[in-house]
Protein backbone atom coordinates (compact mmCIF):
# COMPACT_ATOMS: atom_id res chain seq x y z
CA UNK A 1 0.00 0.00 0.00
CA UNK A 2 2.77 2.44 0.93
CA UNK A 3 4.46 1.49 -2.29
CA UNK A 4 1.39 2.50 -4.24
CA UNK A 5 1.04 5.83 -2.44
CA UNK A 6 4.65 6.74 -3.10
CA UNK A 7 4.24 5.63 -6.72
CA UNK A 8 1.24 7.94 -7.03
CA UNK A 9 3.01 10.94 -5.51
CA UNK A 10 6.01 10.30 -7.72
CA UNK A 11 3.86 10.09 -10.85
CA UNK A 12 1.97 13.28 -10.04
CA UNK A 13 4.80 15.57 -8.97
CA UNK A 14 8.31 14.24 -9.46
CA UNK A 15 7.84 12.50 -12.79
CA UNK A 16 5.05 14.67 -14.11
CA UNK A 17 4.29 13.45 -17.63
CA UNK A 18 3.90 16.93 -19.08
CA UNK A 19 6.66 18.81 -17.33
CA UNK A 20 9.46 16.33 -16.88
CA UNK A 21 8.90 13.97 -19.81
CA UNK A 22 7.24 16.49 -22.15
CA UNK A 23 4.50 14.07 -23.10
CA UNK A 24 1.32 15.45 -24.59
CA UNK A 25 3.10 18.72 -25.29
CA UNK A 26 1.28 19.41 -28.55
CA UNK A 27 -2.12 19.47 -26.89
CA UNK A 28 -0.57 21.00 -23.78
CA UNK A 29 0.49 24.04 -25.81
CA UNK A 30 -2.51 24.12 -28.15
CA UNK A 31 -5.40 23.73 -25.70
CA UNK A 32 -4.12 25.71 -22.72
CA UNK A 33 -5.53 29.09 -23.68
CA UNK A 34 -8.54 28.96 -21.35
CA UNK A 35 -8.83 27.41 -17.90
CA UNK A 36 -12.26 25.85 -18.56
CA UNK A 37 -11.21 23.96 -21.70
CA UNK A 38 -7.95 22.97 -20.03
CA UNK A 39 -9.86 21.42 -17.13
CA UNK A 40 -12.13 19.55 -19.56
CA UNK A 41 -9.20 18.12 -21.46
CA UNK A 42 -7.36 17.34 -18.23
CA UNK A 43 -10.29 15.33 -16.89
CA UNK A 44 -10.65 13.42 -20.17
CA UNK A 45 -6.96 12.54 -20.17
CA UNK A 46 -7.23 11.36 -16.58
CA UNK A 47 -10.21 9.10 -17.36
CA UNK A 48 -8.68 7.65 -20.50
CA UNK A 49 -5.32 7.13 -18.82
CA UNK A 50 -6.92 5.34 -15.85
CA UNK A 51 -8.60 2.90 -18.24
CA UNK A 52 -5.92 2.36 -20.87
CA UNK A 53 -2.82 1.78 -18.72
CA UNK A 54 -4.34 -1.16 -16.77
CA UNK A 55 -5.97 -2.49 -19.97
CA UNK A 56 -2.64 -2.50 -21.76
CA UNK A 57 -1.09 -4.10 -18.69
CA UNK A 58 -3.52 -7.02 -19.04
CA UNK A 59 -2.85 -7.27 -22.78
CA UNK A 60 0.88 -7.36 -22.14
CA UNK A 61 0.74 -9.96 -19.39
CA UNK A 62 -1.82 -12.30 -20.94
CA UNK A 63 -1.13 -11.98 -24.66
CA UNK A 64 2.20 -10.46 -25.56
CA UNK A 65 4.89 -11.16 -22.97
CA UNK A 66 7.20 -14.16 -23.53
CA UNK A 67 5.33 -17.23 -22.34
CA UNK A 68 2.11 -15.30 -21.77
CA UNK A 69 0.22 -17.43 -24.27
CA UNK A 70 0.89 -20.58 -22.20
CA UNK A 71 -2.83 -20.73 -21.33
CA UNK A 72 -3.62 -21.13 -25.04
CA UNK A 73 -1.03 -23.85 -25.53
CA UNK A 74 1.81 -21.71 -26.96
CA UNK A 75 4.35 -21.45 -24.12
CA UNK A 76 7.24 -20.44 -26.40
CA UNK A 77 5.63 -17.59 -28.29
CA UNK A 78 6.99 -14.07 -27.72
CA UNK A 79 4.85 -11.35 -29.26
CA UNK A 80 6.39 -8.31 -27.60
CA UNK A 81 7.37 -6.86 -30.97
CA UNK A 82 3.66 -6.33 -31.63
CA UNK A 83 3.48 -4.17 -28.50
CA UNK A 84 3.36 -0.72 -30.06
CA UNK A 85 0.63 -1.53 -32.56
CA UNK A 86 -1.51 -3.30 -29.95
CA UNK A 87 -1.25 -0.47 -27.42
CA UNK A 88 -2.23 2.19 -29.91
CA UNK A 89 -5.05 -0.04 -31.15
CA UNK A 90 -6.32 -0.52 -27.62
CA UNK A 91 -6.14 3.21 -26.97
CA UNK A 92 -7.98 4.12 -30.17
CA UNK A 93 -10.66 1.50 -29.53
CA UNK A 94 -11.14 2.44 -25.87
CA UNK A 95 -11.43 6.12 -26.67
CA UNK A 96 -14.05 5.33 -29.28
CA UNK A 97 -16.01 3.11 -26.85
CA UNK A 98 -15.75 5.70 -24.11
CA UNK A 99 -17.11 8.31 -26.50
CA UNK A 100 -20.10 6.12 -27.38
CA UNK A 101 -20.82 5.18 -23.75
CA UNK A 102 -20.68 8.81 -22.66
CA UNK A 103 -22.92 9.81 -25.54
CA UNK A 104 -25.52 7.18 -24.63
CA UNK A 105 -25.57 7.26 -20.83
CA UNK A 106 -24.06 10.58 -19.73
CA UNK A 107 -25.04 13.19 -22.33
CA UNK A 108 -24.09 16.24 -20.21
CA UNK A 109 -20.61 14.82 -19.67
CA UNK A 110 -20.40 14.00 -23.36
CA UNK A 111 -21.27 17.54 -24.29
CA UNK A 112 -18.57 18.86 -22.00
CA UNK A 113 -15.79 16.43 -22.94
CA UNK A 114 -16.86 15.11 -26.36
CA UNK A 115 -14.71 17.39 -28.47
CA UNK A 116 -11.56 16.42 -26.59
CA UNK A 117 -11.90 12.67 -26.85
CA UNK A 118 -10.74 12.23 -30.49
CA UNK A 119 -7.76 14.47 -29.69
CA UNK A 120 -6.71 12.12 -26.95
CA UNK A 121 -5.96 9.16 -29.24
CA UNK A 122 -2.96 11.01 -30.59
CA UNK A 123 -1.94 12.49 -27.26
CA UNK A 124 1.53 11.17 -26.48
CA UNK A 125 0.81 11.22 -22.75
CA UNK A 126 -1.61 8.32 -23.14
CA UNK A 127 0.67 6.10 -25.21
CA UNK A 128 3.63 7.27 -23.12
CA UNK A 129 1.91 6.15 -19.92
CA UNK A 130 1.41 2.67 -21.35
CA UNK A 131 4.99 2.49 -22.60
CA UNK A 132 6.39 3.55 -19.24
CA UNK A 133 4.21 0.89 -17.63
CA UNK A 134 5.80 -1.71 -19.92
CA UNK A 135 9.34 -0.42 -19.46
CA UNK A 136 9.11 -0.37 -15.66
CA UNK A 137 7.28 -3.73 -15.51
CA UNK A 138 4.42 -2.61 -13.27
CA UNK A 139 1.97 -5.25 -12.04
CA UNK A 140 -1.79 -4.69 -12.26
CA UNK A 141 -2.42 -2.62 -9.07
CA UNK A 142 0.66 -0.53 -9.82
CA UNK A 143 -0.51 0.03 -13.39
CA UNK A 144 -3.91 1.19 -12.13
CA UNK A 145 -2.32 3.61 -9.66
CA UNK A 146 0.18 4.84 -12.19
CA UNK A 147 -2.51 5.44 -14.83
CA UNK A 148 -4.74 7.43 -12.52
CA UNK A 149 -2.00 9.49 -10.90
CA UNK A 150 -0.04 10.28 -14.04
CA UNK A 151 -3.29 11.42 -15.69
CA UNK A 152 -3.99 13.60 -12.66
CA UNK A 153 -0.50 15.08 -12.84
CA UNK A 154 -1.00 15.95 -16.50
CA UNK A 155 -4.38 17.55 -15.73
CA UNK A 156 -2.79 19.57 -12.94
CA UNK A 157 -0.03 20.81 -15.22
CA UNK A 158 -2.30 21.89 -18.07
CA UNK A 159 -4.70 23.66 -15.70
CA UNK A 160 -1.85 25.58 -14.10
CA UNK A 161 -0.47 26.43 -17.53
CA UNK A 162 -3.86 27.75 -18.67
CA UNK A 163 -4.04 29.90 -15.56
CA UNK A 164 -0.66 31.41 -16.35
CA UNK A 165 -1.58 32.00 -19.99
CA UNK A 166 -4.88 33.70 -19.15
CA UNK A 167 -2.94 36.34 -17.25
CA UNK A 168 -0.11 36.41 -19.73
CA UNK A 169 -2.17 37.66 -22.64
CA UNK A 170 -2.53 41.07 -21.02
CA UNK A 171 1.20 41.61 -20.76
CA UNK A 172 3.49 43.51 -23.08
CA UNK A 173 5.69 40.91 -24.77
CA UNK A 174 8.23 41.53 -27.56
CA UNK A 175 6.71 40.81 -30.97
CA UNK A 176 8.75 37.75 -31.85
CA UNK A 177 8.15 36.15 -28.48
CA UNK A 178 4.40 36.74 -28.60
CA UNK A 179 2.25 33.60 -28.43
CA UNK A 180 4.19 30.39 -28.86
CA UNK A 181 7.58 31.65 -27.69
CA UNK A 182 6.48 32.99 -24.37
CA UNK A 183 4.35 29.90 -23.79
CA UNK A 184 7.44 27.76 -24.08
CA UNK A 185 9.39 29.92 -21.70
CA UNK A 186 6.66 29.93 -19.08
CA UNK A 187 6.30 26.16 -19.45
CA UNK A 188 10.05 25.96 -18.82
CA UNK A 189 9.70 28.01 -15.64
CA UNK A 190 6.87 25.73 -14.50
CA UNK A 191 9.01 22.68 -15.21
CA UNK A 192 11.78 24.20 -13.09
CA UNK A 193 9.29 24.71 -10.27
CA UNK A 194 8.11 21.11 -10.53
CA UNK A 195 11.73 19.95 -10.34
CA UNK A 196 11.86 21.15 -6.76
CA UNK A 197 9.66 18.14 -5.93
CA UNK A 198 12.40 15.81 -7.05
CA UNK A 199 13.96 15.77 -3.60
CA UNK A 200 10.72 14.49 -2.07
CA UNK A 201 11.08 10.91 -0.92
CA UNK A 202 8.24 8.92 0.53
CA UNK B 1 7.87 21.06 -61.26
CA UNK B 2 11.45 20.74 -60.14
CA UNK B 3 11.19 24.11 -58.49
CA UNK B 4 8.11 23.15 -56.48
CA UNK B 5 9.69 19.87 -55.44
CA UNK B 6 12.67 21.76 -54.13
CA UNK B 7 10.54 24.27 -52.29
CA UNK B 8 8.53 21.41 -50.81
CA UNK B 9 11.72 20.05 -49.38
CA UNK B 10 13.19 23.34 -48.23
CA UNK B 11 10.11 25.21 -47.00
CA UNK B 12 9.60 23.19 -43.82
CA UNK B 13 13.16 23.92 -42.73
CA UNK B 14 12.61 27.53 -41.67
CA UNK B 15 9.63 29.12 -43.39
CA UNK B 16 7.11 26.53 -42.36
CA UNK B 17 8.95 24.64 -39.68
CA UNK B 18 6.84 21.94 -38.03
CA UNK B 19 8.03 22.77 -34.53
CA UNK B 20 8.33 26.53 -34.43
CA UNK B 21 5.38 27.41 -36.64
CA UNK B 22 3.01 24.48 -37.01
CA UNK B 23 3.45 23.47 -33.33
CA UNK B 24 3.67 19.78 -34.19
CA UNK B 25 5.75 17.09 -32.58
CA UNK B 26 7.07 19.06 -29.66
CA UNK B 27 6.99 16.22 -27.14
CA UNK B 28 9.94 14.30 -28.38
CA UNK B 29 11.77 17.42 -29.52
CA UNK B 30 12.26 18.41 -25.92
CA UNK B 31 12.96 15.08 -24.37
CA UNK B 32 15.64 13.58 -26.56
CA UNK B 33 17.88 16.58 -27.07
CA UNK B 34 20.21 16.36 -24.09
CA UNK B 35 22.94 14.91 -26.29
CA UNK B 36 23.64 15.41 -29.95
CA UNK B 37 24.03 11.77 -31.00
CA UNK B 38 20.66 10.83 -29.54
CA UNK B 39 19.04 13.85 -31.21
CA UNK B 40 20.63 12.81 -34.50
CA UNK B 41 19.28 9.26 -34.32
CA UNK B 42 15.85 10.55 -33.37
CA UNK B 43 15.85 13.03 -36.26
CA UNK B 44 16.80 10.27 -38.65
CA UNK B 45 14.11 7.95 -37.32
CA UNK B 46 11.40 10.59 -37.55
CA UNK B 47 12.43 11.59 -41.08
CA UNK B 48 12.25 7.97 -42.20
CA UNK B 49 8.84 7.47 -40.63
CA UNK B 50 7.30 10.71 -41.95
CA UNK B 51 8.70 10.13 -45.42
CA UNK B 52 7.56 6.55 -45.81
CA UNK B 53 4.24 6.91 -43.99
CA UNK B 54 3.37 9.82 -46.31
CA UNK B 55 4.41 7.69 -49.28
CA UNK B 56 2.34 4.66 -48.32
CA UNK B 57 -0.69 6.62 -47.17
CA UNK B 58 -0.63 8.61 -50.37
CA UNK B 59 -0.41 5.40 -52.42
CA UNK B 60 -3.46 4.04 -50.61
CA UNK B 61 -5.34 7.33 -50.42
CA UNK B 62 -7.98 6.39 -53.00
CA UNK B 63 -8.66 3.07 -51.32
CA UNK B 64 -9.04 4.27 -47.75
CA UNK B 65 -12.66 4.95 -46.74
CA UNK B 66 -12.70 8.32 -45.01
CA UNK B 67 -14.62 7.06 -41.97
CA UNK B 68 -11.81 4.77 -40.86
CA UNK B 69 -8.86 6.69 -42.27
CA UNK B 70 -7.40 7.59 -38.89
CA UNK B 71 -7.18 3.92 -37.89
CA UNK B 72 -5.64 2.97 -41.25
CA UNK B 73 -3.07 5.78 -40.99
CA UNK B 74 -2.33 4.72 -37.43
CA UNK B 75 -1.71 1.11 -38.48
CA UNK B 76 0.66 2.16 -41.28
CA UNK B 77 2.56 4.52 -39.00
CA UNK B 78 2.71 2.00 -36.15
CA UNK B 79 4.11 -0.70 -38.46
CA UNK B 80 6.83 1.66 -39.67
CA UNK B 81 7.69 2.64 -36.12
CA UNK B 82 7.95 -1.01 -35.08
CA UNK B 83 10.37 -1.48 -37.97
CA UNK B 84 12.49 1.48 -36.84
CA UNK B 85 12.36 0.28 -33.25
CA UNK B 86 13.55 -3.22 -34.16
CA UNK B 87 16.36 -1.87 -36.36
CA UNK B 88 17.55 0.43 -33.57
CA UNK B 89 17.45 -2.39 -31.03
CA UNK B 90 19.53 -4.54 -33.36
CA UNK B 91 22.18 -2.05 -34.48
CA UNK B 92 22.25 0.77 -31.91
CA UNK B 93 21.19 -0.85 -28.66
CA UNK B 94 22.75 1.76 -26.35
CA UNK B 95 21.01 4.63 -28.11
CA UNK B 96 17.72 2.79 -28.23
CA UNK B 97 17.99 2.39 -24.44
CA UNK B 98 18.49 6.16 -24.02
CA UNK B 99 15.59 6.94 -26.31
CA UNK B 100 13.48 4.48 -24.28
CA UNK B 101 9.80 5.17 -24.90
CA UNK B 102 10.36 8.00 -27.34
CA UNK B 103 10.84 5.74 -30.33
CA UNK B 104 7.41 4.27 -29.68
CA UNK B 105 6.04 7.74 -29.26
CA UNK B 106 6.86 8.59 -32.88
CA UNK B 107 3.48 6.95 -33.53
CA UNK B 108 1.67 9.73 -31.73
CA UNK B 109 4.08 12.38 -32.94
CA UNK B 110 1.73 14.91 -34.46
CA UNK B 111 4.11 15.62 -37.37
CA UNK B 112 3.53 12.19 -38.85
CA UNK B 113 -0.24 12.27 -38.43
CA UNK B 114 -0.44 15.93 -39.32
CA UNK B 115 1.39 15.54 -42.64
CA UNK B 116 -0.52 12.36 -43.46
CA UNK B 117 -3.82 14.11 -42.88
CA UNK B 118 -2.97 17.50 -44.35
CA UNK B 119 -0.85 16.54 -47.34
CA UNK B 120 -0.59 12.85 -48.16
CA UNK B 121 -4.34 12.23 -48.28
CA UNK B 122 -4.73 14.63 -51.20
CA UNK B 123 -1.46 14.46 -53.13
CA UNK B 124 0.36 11.92 -55.32
CA UNK B 125 2.95 9.59 -53.74
CA UNK B 126 6.21 11.23 -54.84
CA UNK B 127 5.17 14.72 -53.75
CA UNK B 128 3.94 13.31 -50.44
CA UNK B 129 7.21 11.49 -49.88
CA UNK B 130 9.19 14.70 -50.46
CA UNK B 131 6.84 16.64 -48.22
CA UNK B 132 7.23 14.01 -45.50
CA UNK B 133 11.01 14.02 -45.75
CA UNK B 134 11.08 17.83 -45.77
CA UNK B 135 9.02 18.05 -42.61
CA UNK B 136 11.10 15.35 -40.97
CA UNK B 137 14.21 17.36 -41.81
CA UNK B 138 12.69 20.57 -40.46
CA UNK B 139 11.98 18.74 -37.23
CA UNK B 140 15.46 17.24 -37.26
CA UNK B 141 17.04 20.66 -37.77
CA UNK B 142 15.47 22.07 -34.62
CA UNK B 143 16.38 18.89 -32.75
CA UNK B 144 20.00 19.16 -33.82
CA UNK B 145 20.24 22.86 -32.94
CA UNK B 146 18.78 22.28 -29.48
CA UNK B 147 20.92 19.18 -28.99
CA UNK B 148 24.03 21.08 -30.09
CA UNK B 149 23.44 23.90 -27.59
CA UNK B 150 22.54 21.56 -24.76
CA UNK B 151 25.45 19.19 -25.17
CA UNK B 152 28.09 21.81 -25.94
CA UNK B 153 27.27 24.11 -23.03
CA UNK B 154 25.88 21.48 -20.66
CA UNK B 155 28.62 18.89 -20.93
CA UNK B 156 31.34 20.60 -22.98
CA UNK B 157 31.27 17.98 -25.70
CA UNK B 158 29.74 17.21 -29.10
CA UNK B 159 28.78 13.67 -30.14
CA UNK B 160 30.49 12.60 -26.91
CA UNK B 161 33.84 14.11 -28.02
CA UNK B 162 35.18 16.71 -25.62
CA UNK B 163 35.33 20.23 -27.06
CA UNK B 164 35.63 22.27 -23.88
CA UNK B 165 37.73 20.52 -21.23
CA UNK B 166 35.54 20.64 -18.10
CA UNK B 167 36.81 21.66 -14.69
CA UNK B 168 36.22 18.16 -13.31
CA UNK B 169 38.73 16.80 -15.80
CA UNK B 170 41.28 19.50 -15.05
CA UNK B 171 40.17 21.87 -17.84
CA UNK B 172 38.83 25.41 -17.72
CA UNK B 173 35.16 25.07 -18.66
CA UNK B 174 32.53 25.09 -15.91
CA UNK B 175 29.58 23.26 -17.47
CA UNK B 176 26.13 24.75 -17.09
CA UNK B 177 24.36 21.79 -15.50
CA UNK B 178 20.92 23.29 -16.02
CA UNK B 179 21.21 22.70 -19.75
CA UNK B 180 21.17 18.96 -19.15
CA UNK B 181 17.91 19.20 -17.21
CA UNK B 182 14.54 19.04 -19.00
CA UNK B 183 13.38 22.67 -18.47
CA UNK B 184 16.28 24.11 -20.42
CA UNK B 185 14.85 22.62 -23.63
CA UNK B 186 11.77 24.80 -23.19
CA UNK B 187 13.90 27.92 -22.84
CA UNK B 188 16.06 27.09 -25.84
CA UNK B 189 13.09 26.40 -28.11
CA UNK B 190 11.32 29.53 -26.83
CA UNK B 191 14.36 31.66 -27.62
CA UNK B 192 14.82 29.90 -30.96
CA UNK B 193 11.26 30.80 -31.89
CA UNK B 194 11.98 34.39 -30.91
CA UNK B 195 15.10 34.40 -33.10
CA UNK B 196 13.31 32.90 -36.12
CA UNK B 197 10.39 35.28 -35.80
CA UNK B 198 12.61 38.32 -35.52
CA UNK B 199 14.28 37.15 -38.72
CA UNK B 200 10.98 36.36 -40.45
CA UNK B 201 8.48 38.86 -39.02
CA UNK B 202 5.70 37.29 -41.10
CA UNK B 203 5.43 34.48 -38.55
CA UNK B 204 4.66 36.79 -35.62
CA UNK B 205 1.29 36.05 -34.03
CA UNK B 206 -1.46 38.65 -33.72
CA UNK B 207 -1.83 40.17 -30.30
CA UNK B 208 -5.11 39.57 -28.51
CA UNK B 209 -4.77 42.81 -26.61
CA UNK B 210 -2.84 45.89 -27.60
CA UNK B 211 -1.10 48.20 -25.21
CA UNK B 212 -2.97 51.47 -25.27
CA UNK B 213 -0.89 54.34 -26.52
CA UNK B 214 -1.56 57.79 -25.17
CA UNK B 215 -1.90 60.30 -27.94
CA UNK B 216 -1.05 63.94 -27.43
CA UNK B 217 -3.93 66.24 -28.27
Amino acid sequence: MEGLVSLAVKAIFVENLALSFFLGMCTFIAVSKKISTAIGLGISVMIVQTITVPANNLILNYLLAPGALAWAGFPDVDLTFLGLISYIGVIAALVQILEMVLDKYFPPLYNALGVFLPLITVNCAILGGSLFMVERAYDFPEALTYGASSGFGWALAITAMAGVREKLKYSDIPDGLQGLGVTFISAGLMALAFMSFSGVNL
Amino acid sequence: MAQTRKSQLVDPLIDNNPITLQVLGICSALAVTSSLSVAFVMALAVTMVTGFSSLFISMLRNQIPSSIRIIVQMVIIASLVILVDQVLKAYAYEISKTLSVFVGLIITNCIVMGRAEAFAMSNPPVASFIDGVGNGLGYGLILMVVGFIRELFGAGSLFGITIFETVNNGGWYVPNGMLLLPPSAFFIIGLLIWAIRSWKPKQVEEREFKIQTVEAH
